[in-house]
């Protein structure tokens, strides 16, 4: 127990979480059939990637990746907003959000 | 410490990831995203990015999820079929995935000279983060601003009502009946 209570994380095992979650979003990606689930797993993906970053910005003790980070939740943000409308969109011409279903770019 | 509270937060992370892909309803994949995300801040903690868990609290877990649970209630979205999905997903899209776990893995593993996260590590504070950010990098940082002002305007341009052509057309041709 005290073994648990002193002890440090070695850096790679938040890699290999990050890489498991990037991955989950990837399955997400491909199994769900929900415009919206879909749209979530590449959130999943972008935090994914946002974990690595600040695992490497802790290693190498650099802020210039915790900025990066930083300028992807902003991204992230943006890429919501526009992401969430698009989908209001389509569903006000299609009035469904399974992506069967939306197979078509013309409206 | 560190250790407990990264295997408990790597477990939640986890379960929270597997319930997203597992759950059918919209609104049960949402809340367990948020899950994902508020666990990510404690990790980010345990790595020495405070401003980056609070942001990531605030920006992901707050603004990000209220806009998917807001827009899953706008929709009324309801329960998705599972349907079998194309073949080339089948085909190649799970093998590689399972590539790319593996190359990950095994690289991640075996690099040599990762340090360890422990309570000995230097914490980055705001003052440091807000240095180089609005020293070195005060133009992408302004630039950003305008990235976000310009989806702001996408996003209203894109949800109003009526932008459409089949909106006029239906009212057009209510207009002609009613007209003859």
């Amino acid at each position: 127990m005290n073994f648990l209570l002193t002890s440090q994380v070695p850096l790679s095992w938040f890699l290999v979480l990050s890489a498991v979650l990037f991955v989950l979003g990837i399955v997400g990606f491909l199994i769900k059939r929900n415009l919206i689930t879909v749209f979530m797993s590449i959130e999943l993906m972008l935090n994914a990637v946002n974990l690595s970053f600040v695992t490497f910005a802790c290693q190498w003790h650099a802020v210039k990746g915790q900025i990066f980070v930083f300028f992807v939740m902003m991204v992230a943000a943006a890429e919501a907003a526009v992401g969430l409308a698009i989908i209001i969109a389509i569903f006000r011409v299609r009035a469904t959000l399974a992506v069967d279903r939306i197979d078509l770019m013309k409206l | 410490m560190h250790l407990i509270v990264f295997i408990l937060f790597a477990v939640f992370c986890l379960a929270g990831a597997v319930n997203l892909l597992l759950q059918t309803h919209p609104i049960n994949s949402a809340l367990s995203l948020i899950v994902v995300m508020t666990s990510l801040a404690v990790l980010y903690l345990l790595l020495g990015a405070e401003f980056l868990a609070a942001a990531q609290v605030i920006v992901y877990s707050g603004a990000i999820m209220v806009l998917f649970t807001f827009v899953v209630m706008l929709l009324n979205a309801g329960r998705e079929e599972r349907t079998l999905g194309s073949k080339a997903a089948k085909r190649i899209g799970f093998p590689a995935v399972v590539v790319i776990l593996g190359v990950l893995s095994t690289l991640v593993l075996h690099v040599e000279g990762l340090g360890n996260a422990g309570p000995d590590n230097p914490i980055t504070t705001t003052e440091d983060l807000s240095r180089v950010l609005f020293h070195e990098l005060l133009l992408p940082f302004e630039v950003t601003s305008v990235l976000i002002l310009i989806a702001i305007l996408g996003a209203v341009a894109l949800a109003r009502k009526g932008h459409g052509d089949h909106e006029p057309d239906n009212k057009s041709a209510q207009e002609g009946t009613v007209a003859k």
